[in-house]
């Protein structure tokens, strides 16, 4: 599977990776035969409910699984160096230097008894060789950049001093401080108000092209990544069930899934008419998941393929122009589906 | 900000003050009024301070020299002026002048009784503190490498040996340890050794050894169970995770990052433990024959020695308060939340 | 769950372990002299030797009453105060029965009593000096005398004196009554002599002269209360630092003459004294020999009693004195139907004394079977039996039922037993005594009572045993000195039942027992008082107003690397005066 832009060599790529938690009830299978990759300069978006595997996926990435604990398959290459069976130091050395991670609540993934600054320079200083003035200088012109009115003075302070929407400028300012190459932004802005949320994500995209890094953003909310990804992947049940360009899967949604997602969507851009509508169900178990396909107990169209649903699971398949899905339903029955039932109503 | 720590301070020593009052009346309370209640007299309560076989005459002129006819109290008024303006006490040929703050004086020793804490202080401080720096260092550690292995043998067998630790008193794994170290092996000083720390600091840790590790084998235990259920608490914290994805190596994310998070319940415990002990290790004293301030309370209590116990129930009430007060002073070091709280 | 107790009782049987280790390897043991043994010191001296030096290691689990002469009223401090102090008479630092010897030390011979045992005088020694080298005088002594009287400067001292002594009505002691002439009470004639004006005779004073209150004390070094911070030695040693309820050591006193002093050897060159130590500690370094002394000589604790009487080794150094206490049963004779004296022989009869025995602890740390009031080593004790248990000790019921027939009770009846709730071993007794009683109907009620009110409000208390039916008294008694009149008249003797309570005698109400008293106590002649002394325990013993339960004993460790050992049966411990360290 190759980006719709092609050309470069991807910065990071996943292939068939397969995250299972042994646990006393049986094996958790949250990531499964997943494959993805994202070039420099380019934001890759990954969508899904919780418990999708999307965090469990970034994670991996990340090697920030308890040792011990995941079991891990599969090929994670950053910049072609395969992180899996990589030893956990090597990939310590890794973190934070050549990939960093944005998390979703800034109050909590803040350590509450250090100062803002120090925090940043803690995470310089590991990877590079300063002073703590050197460091302290590099952490106020961080601030300053992600956008912190008066850093020098507000680097001493504490993060409950902060509001949640500087908090969360600090965890950016200090995911950059070394200039990672792989930024991961794990629901940036869930935490976050709506007028925040905007600001939050303009600075993602203008500190990505500043340091031309490749972008992983991670969000159950399409709208999030709607302005910002380039490519978007939909997970669920640990799996990929869509995957293209951010544009065609705003315009041409294949998958039902999919679907849902939009139909789920807050619009700013229009009145609703209609209340939100959440997809009905939940993510069945990832420890026992159903023969078929996975979203078939959940899905409005499953009646459209006789009992394949039930008895046999889509392959991920190109159904053109680099246009991923994982879907029983013929073509023309998308088509018909998307132009005539949801479209008119989104 | 330093203006209202200041008040802060101010007002909880006034409330400090105010318990200690308290804390003294209750006490004169229950050596006199309980007796009382229980149908005693100013004879019976002076029975205790005269030999076996005294005579009625001796009982009485006893009750009298102690004031125990006077009204409660009266007799609780004169011990509070002693504290204001200090106090005279006959004793024979002459009249011993307590000078303020008097805490009181013998009836059995013919001594102040604040000089005597004031002697007996730096034994338990000694003891206390050199205990807790074992204490804290074992308990921590074990309860961090617990809760890192959770579930392992080491974590089982650590466990166990702190249920061992809390379970055993101290009069019997003291005495047990001195009959092995001290006297079998001989590696330890014997029950009853103390060198003051200003003579020289050598004998004085070697003569406090065994104490030390006796009282810090049973604190240890409480420290290392409420370490290790805080890191497991704390290590699952989201802030855990931003410091590994920093990319810091495990020993700075665990000690940094999560004890300091996990310190918080630990210094509160610290604090009452601390200032408990500060009153009076009693049973180890008592185990190793160790002239402190719990010995003190101990041989007050035996002799009916009321001033002596008024003293040093004061004393103990003291600590615990300071201790406190220090604690919560730590807190807002500790923890920047609560400074601006 | 049960990984944890696993783990923990593995913990508590290491610790177990350790200590039966502890226990095993502190053997080793006095060898050499072969005359060592269970009992060995207890009428002879062990390693008798001269040699000085050396220092003497004692240890105290509680504190002194008090250091001043004047004050004191414990055993081991009397035993002990003679390194520091020198009353006019002593007794004599020998082994066994000889102890009890009076011997005289500060004076030159014994008391020569005149006006038929009314006036006492004493000669003193010369060229016996303070420890600041300032001369002892007559005058030292009486005043030494009149200050133990201040019982408000010193409560805890013995009242003999004031009881005895033709003192001024009103005299309320030097410090109080300085001008007041006491003539009448003390003279001395001249710097050497000093004379005893008693109100009656009383023919065994030299037991008084024996106190330490007659040790001198300089006038012009009295600090009253606070004497005992610094004691102005004449004996042998002077301390050196004392810290009141901590420690103190006593050193050589330079200006102690030997010529002075035929009694005391003075071998140790020190000693060193440690108070509130633990009392199994105390044990332990007794046996490991890091402790020379266990001061208060009452024996070692439960804790350690198997553990020497189990070890050959370590019983081999011990020993298992009598000592002059009693352990009895007062049976009231004003509660019905115990006025009937055939209904107290009953109890008398009915008692298995077995059973009051191993009540006690058994026959090493209880004692032996008493069948009379004065233990075997008061001098005049008469060993008699009037009412005798049987072969097996465990009561005679045929003589029992035939009292109760006697006294119109032939199906028994019922009364209360009174004990102090503090202490476990009366308690015991009282329930032996239920179960022994029982055997012929008699049907007794434990009662307990706090030990610090016992004899002041409730058994001790004639309205209340009487308003309470408190029929048997659980009861003890200990001789301040071993005599008759020290161990008899505190507990048969009517006139100290007071109607307000704090009497340890509430039955024993015989006036004929009185006149006898009083007969032996004007009695000068040694030989005749004794004979007198058992006279009266028998005649108690007649009226069955006193159950007696068993003769106390204790088990004494003796502390490895002494010399001179030897049990003094008058302090029923080992004698302080003649230990050397080897």
């Amino acid at each position: 599977m190759s980006s719709s832009t092609g050309a470069q060599n991807p910065f990071l790529e996943v292939r068939n990776l397969r995250v299972h938690f042994p646990t006393d009830d049986g094996v958790v299978k949250s990531v499964d035969d997943l494959s993805f990759s994202v070039e420099r300069g380019k934001t890759l978006g990954i969508v899904g409910e919780s418990g999708s595997g999307k965090s469990v996926t970034s994670l991996s990435v990340m090697g920030l699984h308890k040792r011990g604990t995941a079991d891990i398959t599969g090929e994670i290459l950053l910049d072609g160096q395969d992180l899996v069976g990589l030893d956990p130091d090597a990939v310590r050395r890794l973190r934070g230097k050549r990939m960093a991670m944005i998390f979703q609540d800034p109050l909590s993934a803040m350590h509450p008894f250090y100062s803002v600054g120090s925090q940043i320079v803690e995470a310089y200083r590991v990877h590079n060789k300063v002073t703590k003035q050197v460091a302290r200088k590099h952490a106020i012109d961080l601030l300053e950049r992600v956008g912190i009115p008066n850093p020098k003075s507000r680097v001493d302070d504490y993060p409950h001093q902060f509001s949640g929407g500087m908090r969360q400028r600090a965890m950016i300012a200090m995911a950059l401080s070394c200039d990672p190459e792989l930024l991961i932004a794990d629901e940036p802005t869930t935490a976050l108000d709506v007028t925040v949320q905007a600001q939050i994500l303009d600075l993602i995209r203008d500190l990505q092209a500043e340091f031309n890094s490749a972008v992983v953003i991670i969000t159950h909310d399409l709208g999030v990544v709607a302005e910002l990804a380039d490519d978007i992947m939909v997970m669920y049940a640990g799996r990929a069930v869509e995957y293209s360009t951010a544009e065609d899967i705003f315009t041409n949604p294949q998958h039902p899934y999919t679907w849902g997602l939009l139909g789920s969507m807050p619009r700013l851009d229009r009145e609703r008419t209609e209340r939100l509508q959440p997809i009905a169900g939940s993510p069945p178990s990832l420890i026992n998941v159903p023969q078929g396909c996975p979203f078939n107990p959940r899905c409005a169209y499953d009646a459209l393929n006789g009992d394949l649903s039930t008895t046999e699971r889509p392959e991920f398949r190109d159904v053109g122009g680099g246009h991923f899905i994982a879907c029983h339903l013929s073509g023309e029955e998308r088509t018909r589906i998307w132009e005539n039932e949801i479209r008119p109503k989104l | 900000m330093p203006a209202t720590v200041i008040t802060y301070i101010i007002r909880r020593l006034f409330a400090a003050v105010v318990l200690l009052f308290i804390v003294s009346m209750i006490t004169f309370a229950i050596f006199f009024v309980i007796p009382k209640l229980g149908g005693g007299t100013p004879e019976t309560l002076a029975s205790r301070y005269v030999g076996r076989a005294a005579t009625a005459e001796t009982v009485r002129l006893t009750a009298e020299r102690l004031g125990f006819y006077d009204p409660i109290l009266v007799q609780y008024g004169h011990w509070l002026k002693g504290i204001f303006v200090g106090a005279d006490y006959d004793y024979g040929p002459a009249v011993d002048h307590c000078p303020a703050p008097c805490l009181g004086y013998s009836f059995r020793t013919n001594q102040p009784v604040l000089p005597d804490l004031l002697d007996r202080l730096p034994v338990t401080l000694s003891l206390a503190s050199g205990a807790a720096v074992l204490w804290l260092l074992a308990g921590i550690s074990v309860g961090t490498l617990s809760a890192l292995r959770k579930g392992s043998v080491l974590d089982r067998m650590s466990m166990g040996v702190a249920l061992a630790g809390v379970s055993l008193p101290i009069f019997f794994t003291g005495l047990i340890s001195l009959a092995f170290f001290s006297y079998q092996l001989g590696w330890t000083a014997p029950g009853g050794s103390y060198t003051p720390i200003t003579e020289n600091i050598g004998d004085w840790a070697y003569a406090l050894l065994l104490p030390w590790i006796t009282l810090a084998f049973q604190f240890s235990a409480q420290y290392a169970r409420l370490t290790r259920a805080g890191m497991l608490e704390t290590m699952n914290e989201d802030f855990i995770r931003t410091a590994r994805a920093k990319g810091l190596v495990e020993r700075r994310v665990v000690v940094k990052h999560g004890l300091r998070g996990a310190l918080t319940p630990i210094l509160t415990i610290f604090g009452l433990d601390i200032g408990l002990l500060l009153g009076g290790a009693v049973l180890t004293e008592s185990a190793f024959s160790l002239k402190g301030l719990g010995q003190y309370a101990i041989d007050a209590i035996k002799n009916y020695d009321l001033p002596k116990v008024m003293g040093v129930t004061i004393m103990a009430a003291f600590f615990i308060v300071l201790a406190n007060l220090v604690v919560d002073l730590l807190y807002a070091v500790v923890d920047p939340r609560v400074r601006t709280a | 769950m049960n990984s944890k107790r696993l783990v923990t009782a593995v913990a508590a049987g290491a610790a177990v372990a350790m200590a039966l280790s502890a226990c095993g390897g502190s053997t080793g043991g006095n060898s050499g002299s072969g005359e060592s043994g269970f009992n060995a010191a207890l009428d002879k001296t062990l390693n008798p030797s001269e040699k000085k030096g050396g220092v003497i290691k004692i240890a105290n689990a509680g504190t002194w009453d008090s250091l001043d002469p004047g004050e004191t009223y414990y055993g081991y401090s009397w035993n002990f105060l003679r390194l520091y102090g020198r009353s006019l008479v002593m007794f004599k630092p020998a082994p066994g029965g000889a102890s009890n010897e009076l011997v005289p030390d500060l004076a030159e011979k014994l008391g020569e009593p005149s006006d038929g045992g009314k006036t006492w005088t004493y000669k003193l020694r010369t060229g016996i000096k303070y420890e600041d080298g300032t001369p002892v005088t007559a005058k030292d002594v009486a005043y030494a005398v009149l200050r133990s009287t201040d019982k408000e400067t010193f409560p805890n001292g013995p009242a003999y004196f004031e009881g005895f002594l033709n003192l001024p009505e009103g005299y309320k002691g030097p410090y109080k009554t300085p001008d007041m002439d006491t003539s009448s009470a003390i003279t001395t004639p001249d710097d050497q002599t000093v004379v005893f004006h008693l109100k009656e005779a009383f023919g065994g004073f030299d037991y008084m002269a024996q106190l330490p209150q007659t040790a001198p004390v300089p006038k012009a070094k009295d600090t009253g209360a606070k004497y005992k911070e610094h004691v102005l030695s004449t004996g042998p040693y002077k301390f050196d630092k004392n810290e009141i309820d901590k420690k103190f050591n006593l050193v050589r006193n330079d200006q102690w003459d030997q010529a002075t002093d035929p009694n005391r050897k003075a071998l140790p060159d020190g000693y060193e004294v440690e108070m509130n130590v633990n009392a199994d500690d105390i044990d332990n370094r007794l046996i490991n020999g890091d402790l020379h002394i266990d001061i208060a000589g009452t024996g070692v604790q439960p804790a350690s009693l198997s553990r020497v009487l189990g070890d050959p080794s370590l019983k081999a150094n011990a020993d298992n004195p009598t000592i002059a206490r009693l352990w009895y049963t007062s049976i009231n004779p004003t509660v019905a139907p115990l006025d009937n004296i055939d209904c107290r022989k009953a109890i008398e009869y009915a008692t298995d004394k077995t059973s009051y025995q191993t009540a006690y602890g058994g026959p090493f740390s209880g004692g032996d079977i008493a069948t009379t009031i004065m233990p075997p080593l008061i001098p005049g004790q008469e060993k008699f039996d009037l009412y005798p248990a049987g072969a097996d000790g465990k009561g005679d019921m045929n003589k029992a039922k035939e009292a109760l027939t006697a006294c119109g009770q032939p199906n028994g009846f019922e009364t209360n037993i009174a004990y102090r709730a503090e202490r476990p071993k009366e308690k015991a007794t009282a329930e032996s005594l239920q179960q022994s009683l029982a055997r012929v109907g008699i049907k007794l009620t434990l009662r307990a009572f706090p030990q610090g009110d016992y004899f002041s409000q409730f058994a001790g208390n004639p309205p209340f045993v009487k308003a309470n039916n408190l029929g048997l008294v659980v009861n003890g008694w200990g001789a301040d000195w071993n005599d008759g009149f020290g161990f008899l008249s505190q507990i048969v003797d009517s006139r100290v039942i007071r109607e307000t309570g704090g009497s340890s005698n509430t039955s024993v109400r015989i006036p004929e027992v009185d006149t006898m008293l009083d007969a032996a106590i004007a009695e000068t002649d040694a030989t005749k008082r004794e004979a007198m002394w058992g006279d009266i325990d028998k005649r108690v013993m007649e009226e069955a107003v006193i159950l007696p339960g068993v003769y106390a004993k204790s088990l004494l460790i003796r502390g490895k690397g002494l010399t001179n050992v030897f049990v003094s049966e008058a302090y029923g411990m080992y004698d302080y005066l003649a230990l050397g360290a080897s």
